[in-house]
């Protein structure tokens, strides 16, 4: 046995535990790796299907449940920003197509304009969500948009479904954010979610006219561009209404949403 | 000898039931109070993270006590501090593979049994000096009594605050067409110390000999 509190043995000591700690810590990380990755897919799934109000916010279906569902209903195409266009079939793989990853990748994006939400880069594609209620068959119902944006702490994900006629907002959600527990986090929660339910994304001439905004704000009826914000999550509400407006606008999804009420929906 | 006097002496049998009831962590040591507060708002919560706590505690007891013997003391702390975040990683990697949703509301607080006063102190106080079987039951013993005092707290919390138990409806909200007006207050963190406060209340008149003299 070697004298203990040696300086030798101690950076010895040291480096073994480094070692055996990271070891095992990177096991752990990669083996499960996989599974992860799954499951994050699977809850973005999830997400379309809640923001389509195909799944209620009460419902926990099971893994494969859930795929049913989706598989059933939604159809993930594609769609060259710029132009609005679908992307030609097979040129990118859909089911593996990670929106929020190729923003690294210069082939497949390109830095942004100046924008309010604070967005860098743009992916060339982006993924559309067609939603037909009634399967595989039935004409599209809705059309489901990945958006994202800056909040109080970090980015914003979620995604925004809009009816047929390209104008309605059928349902919000958000599955990634950090924004505070309680006050901005409140983003999540499916009663304030709720609140976008039947307004309207644009205005008479076509331009993105939510808004979320302090004060009282009446039903989807009377007051159709605004949302009531959360008290006490200014920097959240405004990121939320910013973000929106960035991927309705010609930036983001404007020019396809064109396309799409005007009736393109294969 | 029988199994049970085999695997848990009477001393070791102490070791583990000690600090669920009289020893207990947070209600006679107040320590991880500040966990106890963020993740009692539902008794599923509780129950993920008691079991996490358990775990790590366990496992850092068991680790710490087996290189006791090699730790340089200059060291010995930041050994016990990596071996407890190694470890708090790991579980927060299973939570992400295996209870997705979960994890999405537990993960900071997993992330923060790093800091927990309960694993820390138990490695520094207890698997220091004893061999590696007793430390092994005293972090499953005092993870045990964390959670016990956690799911205290998640039920009264969830019951009071939501009318639910593991999300079960019990008392139907008014919100939901029911008859039962939620407490809100239940559903924010204060509760939880009052809740904890009345908790160590109780438990000193129940064993008068906790109670400090002035």
């Amino acid at each position: 046995m070697p004298d203990v509190n040696s300086t030798r043995y101690t950076i010895g000591f040291a480096a073994i535990v480094s070692v055996v700690c990271a070891l095992l810590v990177a096991a752990s990380a990669v083996g499960l790796q996989s599974r992860q990755e799954e499951n994050q897919r699977l809850f973005r799934q999830k997400n379309v299907l809640l923001a389509a109000g195909l799944l209620r916010p009460d419902e926990a279906p099971t893994g494969a449940e859930m795929r049913k569902i989706f598989d059933r209903h939604i159809e993930v195409r594609l769609v060259d920003l710029a132009s609005g266009e679908y992307m030609a079939e097979g040129r990118i793989d859909v089911e593996t197509y990670d929106q929020r990853r190729v923003r690294n990748d210069p082939a497949l994006s390109r830095p942004a304009p100046p924008n309010a939400a604070k967005i860098s880069r743009l992916p060339t594609y982006g993924a559309v969500y067609l939603v037909r209620a009634g399967g595989k068959d039935a004409p599209v119902e809705q059309v489901v948009l990945p958006i994202e944006g800056i909040g109080m702490w970090g980015m914003m994900y979620g995604f925004l479904a809009l009816d047929r006629d390209g104008r309605t907002v059928r349902g919000i959600t958000f599955y990634d954010q950090k924004e505070t527990p309680g006050l901005g986090s409140e983003i999540s929660n499916p009663k304030w979610q709720a609140l976008w339910v039947g307004r309207q994304a644009f205005d008479a001439s076509w331009e993105p006219k939510l808004t979320v905004v302090k004060g009282a704000v009446g039903p989807p009826a009377t007051d159709p561009h605004r949302i009531d914000a959360i008290s006490g999550a200014t920097i959240t509400s405004n990121g939320v209404s910013r973000l929106v407006g960035f991927w309705l606008s010609d930036e983001g999804y404007g020019r396809y949403l064109a396309r799409f009420r005007a009736g393109d929906t294969s | 000898m029988s199994v049970l006097d085999r695997w848990l002496p009477p001393r070791a049998r102490s070791v583990l039931l000690t600090p669920i009831l009289v020893n207990n962590p947070i209600a006679v040591q107040v320590l991880g109070i500040c966990s106890a507060l963020a993740v009692t708002t539902r008794i599923d919560k509780a129950l993920v993270m008691g079991a996490a706590v358990i775990l790590v505690a366990a496992a850092a007891n068991l680790a710490v006590s087996l290189v006791r013997n090699y730790t340089p003391g200059s060291i010995r702390i930041i050994v016990q501090l990596a071996i407890i975040a190694s470890l708090v990683i790991m579980v927060d990697q299973f939570l992400k593979a295996y209870l997705f949703e979960l994890s999405l509301e537990l993960s900071v607080f997993v992330g923060l049994i790093i800091t927990n006063c309960i694993v820390m102190g138990r490695a520094e106080g207890f698997a220091m000096q004893n061999p590696p079987w007793p430390s092994f039951l005293d972090g499953v013993g005092n993870g045990l009594g964390y959670a016990l005092v956690l799911l205290l707290v998640a039920f009264v919390r969830e019951l009071t605050g939501a009318g639910r138990v593991l999300g079960f409806t019990v008392l139907p909200l008014v919100s939901d067409g029911g008859w039962y007006e939620g407490n809100g207050l239940m559903l924010l963190a204060p509760s939880a110390l009052f809740i904890v406060g009345l908790l160590i209340w109780a438990l000193r008149e129940w064993k008068p000999e906790l109670q400090e003299k002035d």
